[in-house]
């Protein structure tokens, strides 16, 4: 009986501490995005440029940004749960939407730094590292963005 | 040394084809760094000590890269990809791959 107590106290700590700290630490860092996205806004990004002829071009350089990033407990539950019924898991959408924003503005303000006027051929991928980490379902990607930086 | 994801090198002209160079290290996690992780895992969000380990892979596999292309002579690598995967549970393979040219 003290064993189910003393279980369901830290079930309830660390789901209050998934929702109110994991979903403080998202409002913060959306902010920080949509900051950064507005100071590199002048740095176009294309997919294009492998078999298209990149004009003006007088030097290229590769360009890699990368983020690993997890969901909290309460969001973890919450999708563990959704899968009973289906449908969409906002929790991870967001998930991964804050990993690629942050992958690209971390390309993007590298490039920034060199002087570059467009970046081509940009490439976005995402890796599950669950079983690398070992960590039993708890979401954790590696989100890379990568392109050639030309000027 | 000029690395880009394009089919070529913008301003320049390929005069070689080296045909296939490739880069890649298989990294373990960090125990101490870790079990900081863990803990950082209940509240979500960037997972800094992740981020450098797999950056730091991920350079070490382009040198690895970079320096076969030495090798054949070349002083280029086009259309660049990167690739990760998990191997095992504690390990990653970071992977780069791409096409030793000489440009001029």
């Amino acid at each position: 009986m003290l064993d189910l107590i003393f279980a369901l106290t830290i079930f309830g700590l660390l789901m209050a501490l998934g929702f109110g700290v994991g979903g403080y630490v998202e409002r913060r860092h959306y902010a920080n995005l949509e900051a950064r996205e507005r100071l590199t806004q002048r740095l176009s990004l294309v997919t294009i440029g492998a078999k298209t002829p990149i004009p003006e071009a007088r030097q290229a350089q590769l360009f890699v940004g990368c983020v690993v990033v997890s969901s909290d407990y309460f969001r973890h539950m919450v999708a563990t749960w959704s899968v009973l019924f289906g449908g969409e898991i906002p929790g991870f959408q967001r998930l991964l939407d804050r990993g690629r924003r942050e992958a690209i503005l971390r390309m993007k303000e590298a490039a920034l730094v060199w002087g570059a006027t467009q970046i081509a051929n940009v490439r976005i991928e995402t890796a599950n590292l669950n079983d690398a980490v070992g960590d039993e379902g708890m979401a954790l990607v590696e989100v890379i963005a990568y392109g050639t930086g030309i000027r | 040394m000029i690395l880009t994801t394009l089919e070529g090198v913008p301003g320049k002209q390929i005069v070689e084809h080296y045909g296939l160079v490739q880069g890649s290290t298989v990294r373990a996690k960090h125990l101490g760094k870790d079990i900081l992780a863990g803990f950082k895992n209940m509240i979500g969000g960037e997972m800094k000590a992740y981020t450098e380990l797999l950056q730091e892979s991920r350079e070490e596999a382009t040198q690895r890269m970079t320096q076969q292309a030495q090798q054949l002579g070349a002083n280029a690598i086009v259309n660049i990809r990167f690739a990760t995967s998990s191997v095992a549970a504690g390990a990653a393979e970071l992977y780069a791959y791409g096409t030793a040219v000489k440009v001029r």
